[in-house]
C-alpha cells in the first residue's frame, strides 16, 4: 500500500468513527431532551 | 477499493478540518455571550435545555463560520492570517465545506425549535442568514462600514438565549445585543489597524485601508461613546444590581482610556502597536466581565 492509500483509509477510518460517536450522542441528546420536554 | 494509488490533493478531508471550518476560537464567545443571555434570563430551563440552547448556539455558529470560509475561500488565500484555513491550503473541496454548513445550519436551527421554543430559532436562523448573506456575501467585499452592520451577527446569542428561557424578547436582551452591536467597530478596527496590510493584499475594504489610519482611530472612540452608555443602562434602569454596575463603571472607563489612547493618537502605528493591541485583548476581556457580571448579578437576585 503506498503512502497516499495508507492515509486515505486511516482519515476514511478516522472520519468514521468520529461520526459513529457523534451520531451516538445526538441519539443521546435526543432522549434526555424528550424526558426533559416531559416533565417541564 | 482500486488498486491505482490515490493522488495526495483526492485524500478526504480530516475531521480536524470540517471543525476548523466552525471557527472554533470566534465560537468561544458567541457560547459565553449566549450563556449569559440564557443565565440572565427570569425564567430557567432544566440543564439539558439549557445545554441544548448552548450547544445549539455553537453550532447555528459554527455553521455561519463554515459558509463563511465556503464563500470566502479565494481572499482567505491571500491573507496570512486565513491561509492554512482547510480550502485555502488545499485540504478540502468547496462542496464538502458548503454541504457540512447548510447541514448544521439546518440541524441547529431544528434542534433548537424542538427544544426549546420557535422564536428562539428563528432569533438563531436570522444569525445565520445575517452572517452568512448581509455580512459575507453583501458588506465585506464594498463597505468599509462591512463590520458596523456585519456585527449585528455576533450579537444575536444573548437573545437566542434569553428567548429560549423565556420565549419573549424585553428590554435587556435587546440592550446586550446593542453591547454586543456597539463593541465590535472598536474591536475589529483596533485588530485591522494592526493587521492592516493582510487586508490590503485581499482588497477587504476595511476602514483603515479605504478611510486610513486616522479616519479609524477617530472612529474607535467614537464608537466607544455609545458603547459605554450602554454598557451603563442596565444598571441605569434598574435592570441589573451593584455587581455589574460596578464592574461596567471600571470597565468601561478602562476601556474609554484605552480606546481615547488609539484614538487620540496622531502618528501612525508605532512599532509593534502596543496601544492598538491593548485595546484589542481588552475588549475580549471586557465583554467577558461584563457579561459574566451580569448574569452573575441576574441570578443572584433571582
Amino acid at each position: 500500500m503506498t503512502e497516499p492509500d495508507a492515509e486515505f483509509h486511516r482519515r476514511r477510518k478516522s472520519r468514521a468513527l468520529v461520526t459513529a460517536v457523534l451520531l451516538g450522542a445526538f441519539v443521546l441528546l435526543i432522549f434526555f431532551i424528550s424526558i426533559a420536554k416531559m416533565q417541564h | 477499493m482500486t488498486d491505482a494509488a490515490i493522488p495526495a490533493q483526492e485524500l478526504p478531508a480530516d475531521w480536524r478540518d470540517f471543525l476548523a471550518l466552525t471557527k472554533p476560537r470566534v465560537m468561544s464567545l458567541v457560547v459565553f455571550t449566549g450563556l449569559c443571555g440564557l443565565l440572565a434570563a427570569p425564567a430557567s430551563l432544566p440543564l439539558v435545555l439549557g445545554f441544548t440552547t448552548v450547544l445549539c448556539i455553537a453550532l447555528g455558529a459554527g455553521a455561519a463560520g463554515a459558509l463563511n470560509q465556503w464563500y470566502e475561500a479565494d481572499i482567505d488565500a491571500l491573507m496570512k492570517r486565513t491561509a492554512g484555513r482547510p480550502l485555502p491550503a488545499g485540504r478540502m473541496d468547496r462542496q464538502s465545506a458548503l454541504h457540512f454548513g447548510v447541514g448544521l445550519s439546518f440541524l441547529s436551527v431544528i434542534l433548537l425549535g424542538l427544544a426549546t421554543n420557535w422564536l428562539a430559532a428563528a432569533v438563531l436562523t436570522g444569525s445565520i442568514l445575517f452572517y452568512v448573506m448581509i455580512y459575507t456575501v453583501w458588506l465585506k467585499r464594498r463597505t468599509p462600514q462591512n463590520i458596523v452592520i456585519g456585527g449585528a451577527a455576533g450579537a444575536f446569542p444573548p437573545v437566542i438565549g434569553w428567548a429560549a428561557a423565556t420565549g419573549d424578547i424585553t428590554l435587556l436582551p435587546v440592550l446586550m445585543f446593542a453591547l454586543i452591536f456597539l463593541w465590535t467597530p472598536p474591536h475589529f478596527w483596533a485588530l485591522a489597524l494592526f493587521i492592516e496590510s493582510d487586508y490590503a493584499r485581499a482588497g477587504v475594504p476595511m476602514m483603515p485601508v479605504v478611510a486610513g489610519e486616522r479616519t479609524t482611530r477617530v472612529q474607535i472612540f467614537l464608537y466607544t461613546l455609545p458603547m459605554v452608555v450602554c454598557a451603563l443602562v442596565p444598571w441605569g434602569l434598574g435592570l441589573a444590581g451593584a455587581i455589574y454596575g460596578v464592574v461596567a463603571l471600571i470597565g468601561s472607563l478602562i476601556f474609554l482610556g484605552f480606546s481615547a489612547q488609539v484614538g487620540l493618537m496622531r502618528t501612525q502605528v508605532a512599532e509593534g502597536a502596543k496601544a492598538e493591541r491593548r485595546l484589542f485583548y481588552y475588549s475580549i476581556f471586557y465583554l467577558f466581565a461584563l457579561f459574566l457580571a451580569l448574569a452573575t448579578d441576574r441570578m443572584m437576585a433571582a
